[in-house]
C-alpha cells in the first residue's frame, strides 16, 4: 500500500486552529515508519475527531481500530545531591528519592482516508487514573465501526467510554468483575493442576 | 474365572464349526450399540473441520456405524468435544451432554479439549472439559487428524463391548444412584464456579 503518510505536526496545527482550546500533544514514535500519535484532551477530543473526519483536506473517513493499552503506576527512583549538615559542617550528600507516577488506560484509535488515500493517524485519549477515573469520551458517535472494539476495550480494560450508544461486555460474560487484559490481573488460583504433574494416582 | 471364560469362548467357537451360532444378551446388546453411535452435531473450533473430514468419503466414519450425526442431543449418543471450550461455552457444552440420553459417551478431542492447549495460560479457556462431564476417551494433537479420531472411536467401540450389564463393574447409567446430569457451571464474578466438578474430576497428582 502506497498510504501516503500524514505531517503529524500539521495535523496538531489544524487541530488547534480548528477546536478552540483543544491541548494536542505529540507522541513521537522512534520507529522508521515514524507514525507519531496525538493525544487528545477529554473534553474537546470529540469535538476534534468530527474535525478530522469532515475536514476536506485530511477527511480521515475510516477508523480501522481501537486498541487498548494499561500503563501502571511507575515508581521512579533518582539521585540527587543535597547539601546537609552532616557533624557540623555541610557537606553534599547523595540522596534516592522516589515518586511514584499514577498510572493510566489509554486508547488508541488508528484512522485513514479512503476518499484521500491517506493514513494513519494515530490518536491516543487518556484516562485520568485506572480506577473510578477511567473514563473517555466515545468516538463511536463520530466512528461508527468503532463500536465494537469500544466496548472490547471497555470488556478487557475497563475503559468507560461516555457516550457510547450500548456499553456492554462484548466478549467476557456479564457477571465478570475482572478486566483480564490489564497487567496487574490475576487468574483465579484454585483451578490449575499441580505445575509439572506427570505420574497419575488411580485411575481415571 | 478367567479360566471358564476362555473354556465357554473355546466351546462357541467349536460351536460355531458346527453351524451353531450362540452369544449371550450382553453381548448382542453391546454389538448393537457399538456399531450404532451416532454422534452429536456439535463443533468448537479447528479440530470440528478434522471431525467433519473424518466423516466424510475419504475416512468415511460411516464404516463405523456413526455417519448419523444428529442434530438434536436427545437423539445423540455420543458428543465428541472437538475444540477450544471456552469458560463462557462451557455451561453449553456440559447443558447439551445433559440433555442426551443415557447410555451416553464423550470423545474430548484435541489439545484444547483436554487441557486447555496452547490457550491454558489465558483467562477465557477452560483447561479441560473433563472437569465438568465424564470423558471416555482423550485424543492429543493440535488438532488430531482422522486417523486419530477413528482410533479413538475404536478405543470407544472396545469399551462400549466390554461393558457389562450386571455387577460392580456396570457403567455409570446401569447405577440408580449416580447422576447422569452433571453441575451446569455458573458465571461467576473471577470465573466459573464451580471451578471444578469434584465428582468428575481426577486431577493429576505429583507421585514422588
Amino acid at each position: 500500500m502506497s498510504a501516503e503518510t500524514i505531517n503529524t505536526e500539521k495535523v496538531k496545527a489544524a487541530i488547534e486552529a480548528a477546536v478552540r482550546g483543544c491541548r494536542v500533544e505529540i507522541l513521537p514514535n522512534g520507529s522508521p515508519s515514524g507514525q507519531h500519535s496525538l493525544i487528545l484532551d477529554n473534553e474537546h477530543a470529540v469535538e476534534a475527531a468530527l474535525f478530522l473526519r469532515d475536514n476536506p483536506e485530511l477527511r480521515l473517513d475510516y477508523c480501522s481500530d481501537v486498541a487498548g493499552v494499561d500503563w501502571l503506576d511507575k515508581e521512579v527512583t533518582e539521585k540527587v545531591k543535597v547539601w546537609k549538615l552532616v557533624d557540623g559542617a555541610e557537606k553534599e550528600v547523595e540522596e534516592t528519592r522516589k515518586s511514584v507516577t499514577p498510572g493510566y488506560l489509554e486508547a488508541v484509535y488508528h484512522l485513514f482516508s479512503m476518499e484521500k488515500k491517506h493514513g494513519p493517524v494515530v490518536l491516543r485519549l487518556r484516562t485520568q487514573d485506572r480506577g473510578e477515573g477511567a473514563r473517555v469520551p466515545s468516538l463511536t458517535p463520530v466512528w461508527r465501526s468503532a463500536e465494537f472494539q469500544e466496548r472490547e476495550a471497555f470488556d478487557l480494560y475497563g475503559i468507560v467510554f461516555e457516550g457510547h450508544p450500548d456499553l456492554r461486555r462484548i466478549l467476557m460474560w456479564d457477571e465478570l468483575k475482572d478486566h483480564p487484559m490489564r497487567k496487574d490481573y490475576v487468574a483465579p488460583p484454585d483451578e490449575d493442576e499441580p505445575a509439572g504433574a506427570v505420574a497419575q494416582e488411580g485411575g481415571r | 474365572m478367567e479360566q471358564s471364560e476362555k473354556s465357554v469362548q473355546e466351546l462357541k467357537a467349536e460351536l460355531s464349526k458346527h453351524g451353531v451360532f450362540t452369544t449371550t444378551f450382553e453381548e448382542i446388546y453391546n454389538w448393537g450399540r457399538k456399531n450404532s453411535v451416532w454422534p452429536l452435531t456439535f463443533g468448537l473450533a479447528c479440530c470440528a473441520i478434522e471431525m467433519i473430514a473424518t466423516t466424510m468419503a475419504r475416512y468415511d466414519l460411516a464404516r463405523f456405524g456413526a455417519e448419523v450425526f444428529r442434530a438434536s442431543p436427545r437423539q445423540a449418543d455420543l458428543i465428541i468435544v472437538s475444540g477450544t471450550v471456552t469458560k463462557k461455552m462451557a455451561p453449553m457444552v456440559v447443558r447439551l451432554y445433559n440433555q442426551m440420553p443415557e447410555p451416553k459417551y464423550v470423545i474430548s478431542m484435541g489439545a484444547c479439549a483436554i487441557s486447555g492447549g496452547p490457550f491454558r495460560d489465558g483467562y477465557n479457556v477452560l483447561k479441560g472439559i473433563d472437569r465438568y462431564i465424564p470423558v471416555d476417551v482423550h485424543i492429543p494433537g493440535c488438532p488430531p487428524r482422522p486417523e486419530a479420531l477413528l482410533d479413538a472411536f475404536m478405543t470407544l467401540q472396545k469399551k462400549i463391548s466390554e461393558q457389562q450389564l450386571t455387577g460392580e463393574a456396570r457403567p455409570r447409567h446401569l447405577k440408580e444412584d449416580l447422576p447422569s446430569e452433571f453441575t451446569v457451571p455458573k458465571y461467576g464474578e473471577h470465573g466459573l464456579e464451580p471451578p471444578v466438578n469434584e465428582e468428575v474430576w481426577n486431577p493429576l497428582k505429583v507421585l514422588q
